[in-house]
């Protein structure tokens, strides 16, 4: 409960905040939005599910290549490509699903990885559709049909804290459901979960599915706000970083997948400054987090609160 | 589809027919054909690795038999997956501990209680918006006797807790038979005596088997018994019989 009112209030400062900001930092906030939208949908399999996967870049890049292929050779505006980046992403969810949902554990892992490197093949190699490497350019600021434009970077960036706030509203909505314990419930103990009397295999599907859809809602606003859309945005290094703000912040707590993408991005802008290895920082950040905070930022905050109210207690008495 | 009737002429609760079970070349439940009525209490005894665990596994669908035929209150469960068989009324308990660890009491409960409700699919508002299946969930605790405990964390439950628990999730969904793997197992014998107390207040509709290796215990709570012994049914009846068969001696008592 805490925790939500803290939420809240981060919340009501961003919203403020944004147009006063220097336009880096505007630029920071407004990628780290559109991220934490891909790291809370991950989190609904990794986190709350249990299930690993090295692919989720794959529904980012279906959504950012409907927008750029719509806008830019069919002139289709913000709504249709909203709307077919998202049911192609929850399409293709469904079929990799099939596939990779046979399997559990690494090999659930292997497949999720091999699928979303099947989808970045797709991107580089379908060159009259994709554009192949240089990929495709000069996307539009999106038209939403209401009386405002969202060519500036500050209202882009209300842009995307709304499509922020839906996305987590509603995974937030699924997470308490009684689904969204079934899906606890098939991460502690898929067998006990067999007997109750769940098809755990179809709790887990729907989970995908819908971790595709969400993660194809943030590529589209990512098109959008890049205004091009390239292989390398749906790359391995992509699905790794995804997967380690969700590490990073806090497994199954959605709040921890958006801390995580905030530092990520941070870290990433700030180390590029520096140094082309930035796989090598992401590689330390991982070890670090498994070393000395298994649970993330959030789980850490936890252990630090329940901690110095042990020590205040100890000191009034 | 035909019924199948026991002598007595009501559909039977289980009926095995040559069930057999193999792993590679061991034949760890071979052939076992067994009856067991509506509102029967029987016990299934043996020495380990006489193939209790599995038989139930089988029964209860996490693994198929190699061979035989599996029918379930008259219908035919033989290659049905678990959750179809959960919702013809089947439940079990397991002898390793086997709950939600990171779970409060509660939401265990909570999981077993909507497991066969369609609700359980529903997304759309918060579970605590389901007051029906919090209130099942509560009555079973209270039933099991760890209504107190409702909001501690399983993890932190002492072992004699946990074992109830198992029971609570095995009765949440109101099952027509209950297969209990060593409910007593690990238990001290005050725990053991409090734990045969609970299930003799078991509803006597629900049809039980209970895999035992406690002798006392199994005699307190069922009047038939089934000994399993290399995977094959050596003795079955009422437990005078039983425990005067020859046999039965041999394989408990070692050969004379």
């Amino acid at each position: 409960m805490r925790l939500e009112r803290v939420g809240l209030l981060v919340l009501g400062v961003l919203l403020a905040l944004g147009p006063l900001l220097p336009p880096f930092l505007l630029t920071l906030l407004t990628q780290t939005l559109i991220y934490a939208i891909l790291a809370m949908s991950l989190d609904l399999v990794l986190g709350y599910t249990g299930l690993s996967s090295l692919g989720h870049a794959a529904y980012l890049g279906l959504g950012a290549y409907s927008v750029g292929i719509l806008s830019t050779m069919y002139g289709r505006g913000f709504w249709t490509t909203l709307a077919v980046g998202v049911v192609l992403a929850a399409l293709v969810a469904a079929v990799f699903g099939l596939v990779a949902l046979r399997a559990t554990g690494v090999y659930f892992l292997m497949i999720t990885l091999a699928l979303g490197m099947v989808v970045w093949g797709l991107a580089n190699r379908w060159v009259s559709l994709t554009k192949g490497d240089n990929g495709i350019s000069s996307i539009p600021r999106p038209d939403l049909g209401l009386p405002w434009s969202f060519a500036g970077s500050a209202a882009f960036y209300y842009l995307a804290l709304v499509g922020f706030v839906l996305a987590f509203a509603a995974l937030r909505v699924i997470v308490r459901s009684p689904f969204g314990q079934t899906l606890v419930g098939i991460r502690e103990s898929e067998s006990r979960m067999r007997t109750l009397g769940y098809n755990v295999w179809l709790h887990k599907y729907i989970a995908f599915i819908v971790a595709g859809a969400v993660g194809g809602f943030a590529g589209v606003l990512w098109a959008y706000y890049n205004g091009f859309v390239t292989p390398s945005d749906l790359d391995l290094a992509v699905s790794i970083e995804t997967l380690l703000m969700v590490a990073l912040g806090g497994r199954s707590t959605l709040v921890g997948a958006t801390l995580g993408a905030a530092v990520i991005v941070l870290l990433k802008n700030l180390v590029s400054v520096y140094t082309q290895r930035w796989l090598l920082i992401l590689g330390l950040v991982y070890i670090f987090t498994i070393r000395f905070a298994p649970e993330g930022i959030v789980g850490a905050l936890r252990d630090w609160r329940r901690w110095s109210r042990l020590r205040w207690r100890q000191s009034a008495a | 589809m035909a019924t199948i009737r026991g002598m007595s002429g009501t559909t039977l609760a289980l009926r095995l027919t040559g069930v057999s079970k193999s792993f590679g070349g061991l034949m760890a439940v071979g052939g076992v054909s067994l009856d067991v009525a509506p509102g029967e209490r029987r016990a299934i005894i043996g020495p380990n690795g006489a193939g209790k665990t599995t038989l139930f596994s089988l029964i209860s669908g996490e693994a198929l038999p190699s061979g035989g035929r599996i029918e379930l209150f008259g219908r035919d469960i033989t290659t049905l997956p678990p959750h179809r068989r959960a919702a013809l009324g089947l439940a079990r308990t397991y002898q390793i501990t086997n709950l939600f660890p990171r779970l409060t009491v509660l939401d265990n409960c909570v999981l077993a209680a909507q497991a066969l409700l369609p609700i359980k699919f529903h997304a759309h508002r918060a579970l605590s918006r389901y007051p029906a299946v919090l209130d099942r969930a509560r009555q079973v605790l209270d039933a099991v006797g760890l209504g107190a405990k409702a909001g501690a964390t399983v993890r932190d439950l002492s072992h004699g807790e946990q074992r109830q628990l198992e029971i609570a999730l095995a009765l949440a969904g109101s099952p027509r038979l209950l297969l209990l793997d060593e409910p007593t197992a690990g238990l001290s014998p005050a725990e053991s005596a409090l734990m045969t107390a609970l299930l003799r207040t078991l509803d006597p509709g629900i049809t039980l088997l209970i895999i035992e290796h406690d002798m006392d215990v199994a005699f307190q709570l069922t009047d038939r018994i089934t000994v399993l012994h290399y995977g094959q049914v050596v003795a079955d009846g009422l437990r005078e019989d039983v425990t005067r068969n020859p046999l039965v001696q041999e394989i408990y008592l070692g050969a004379t």
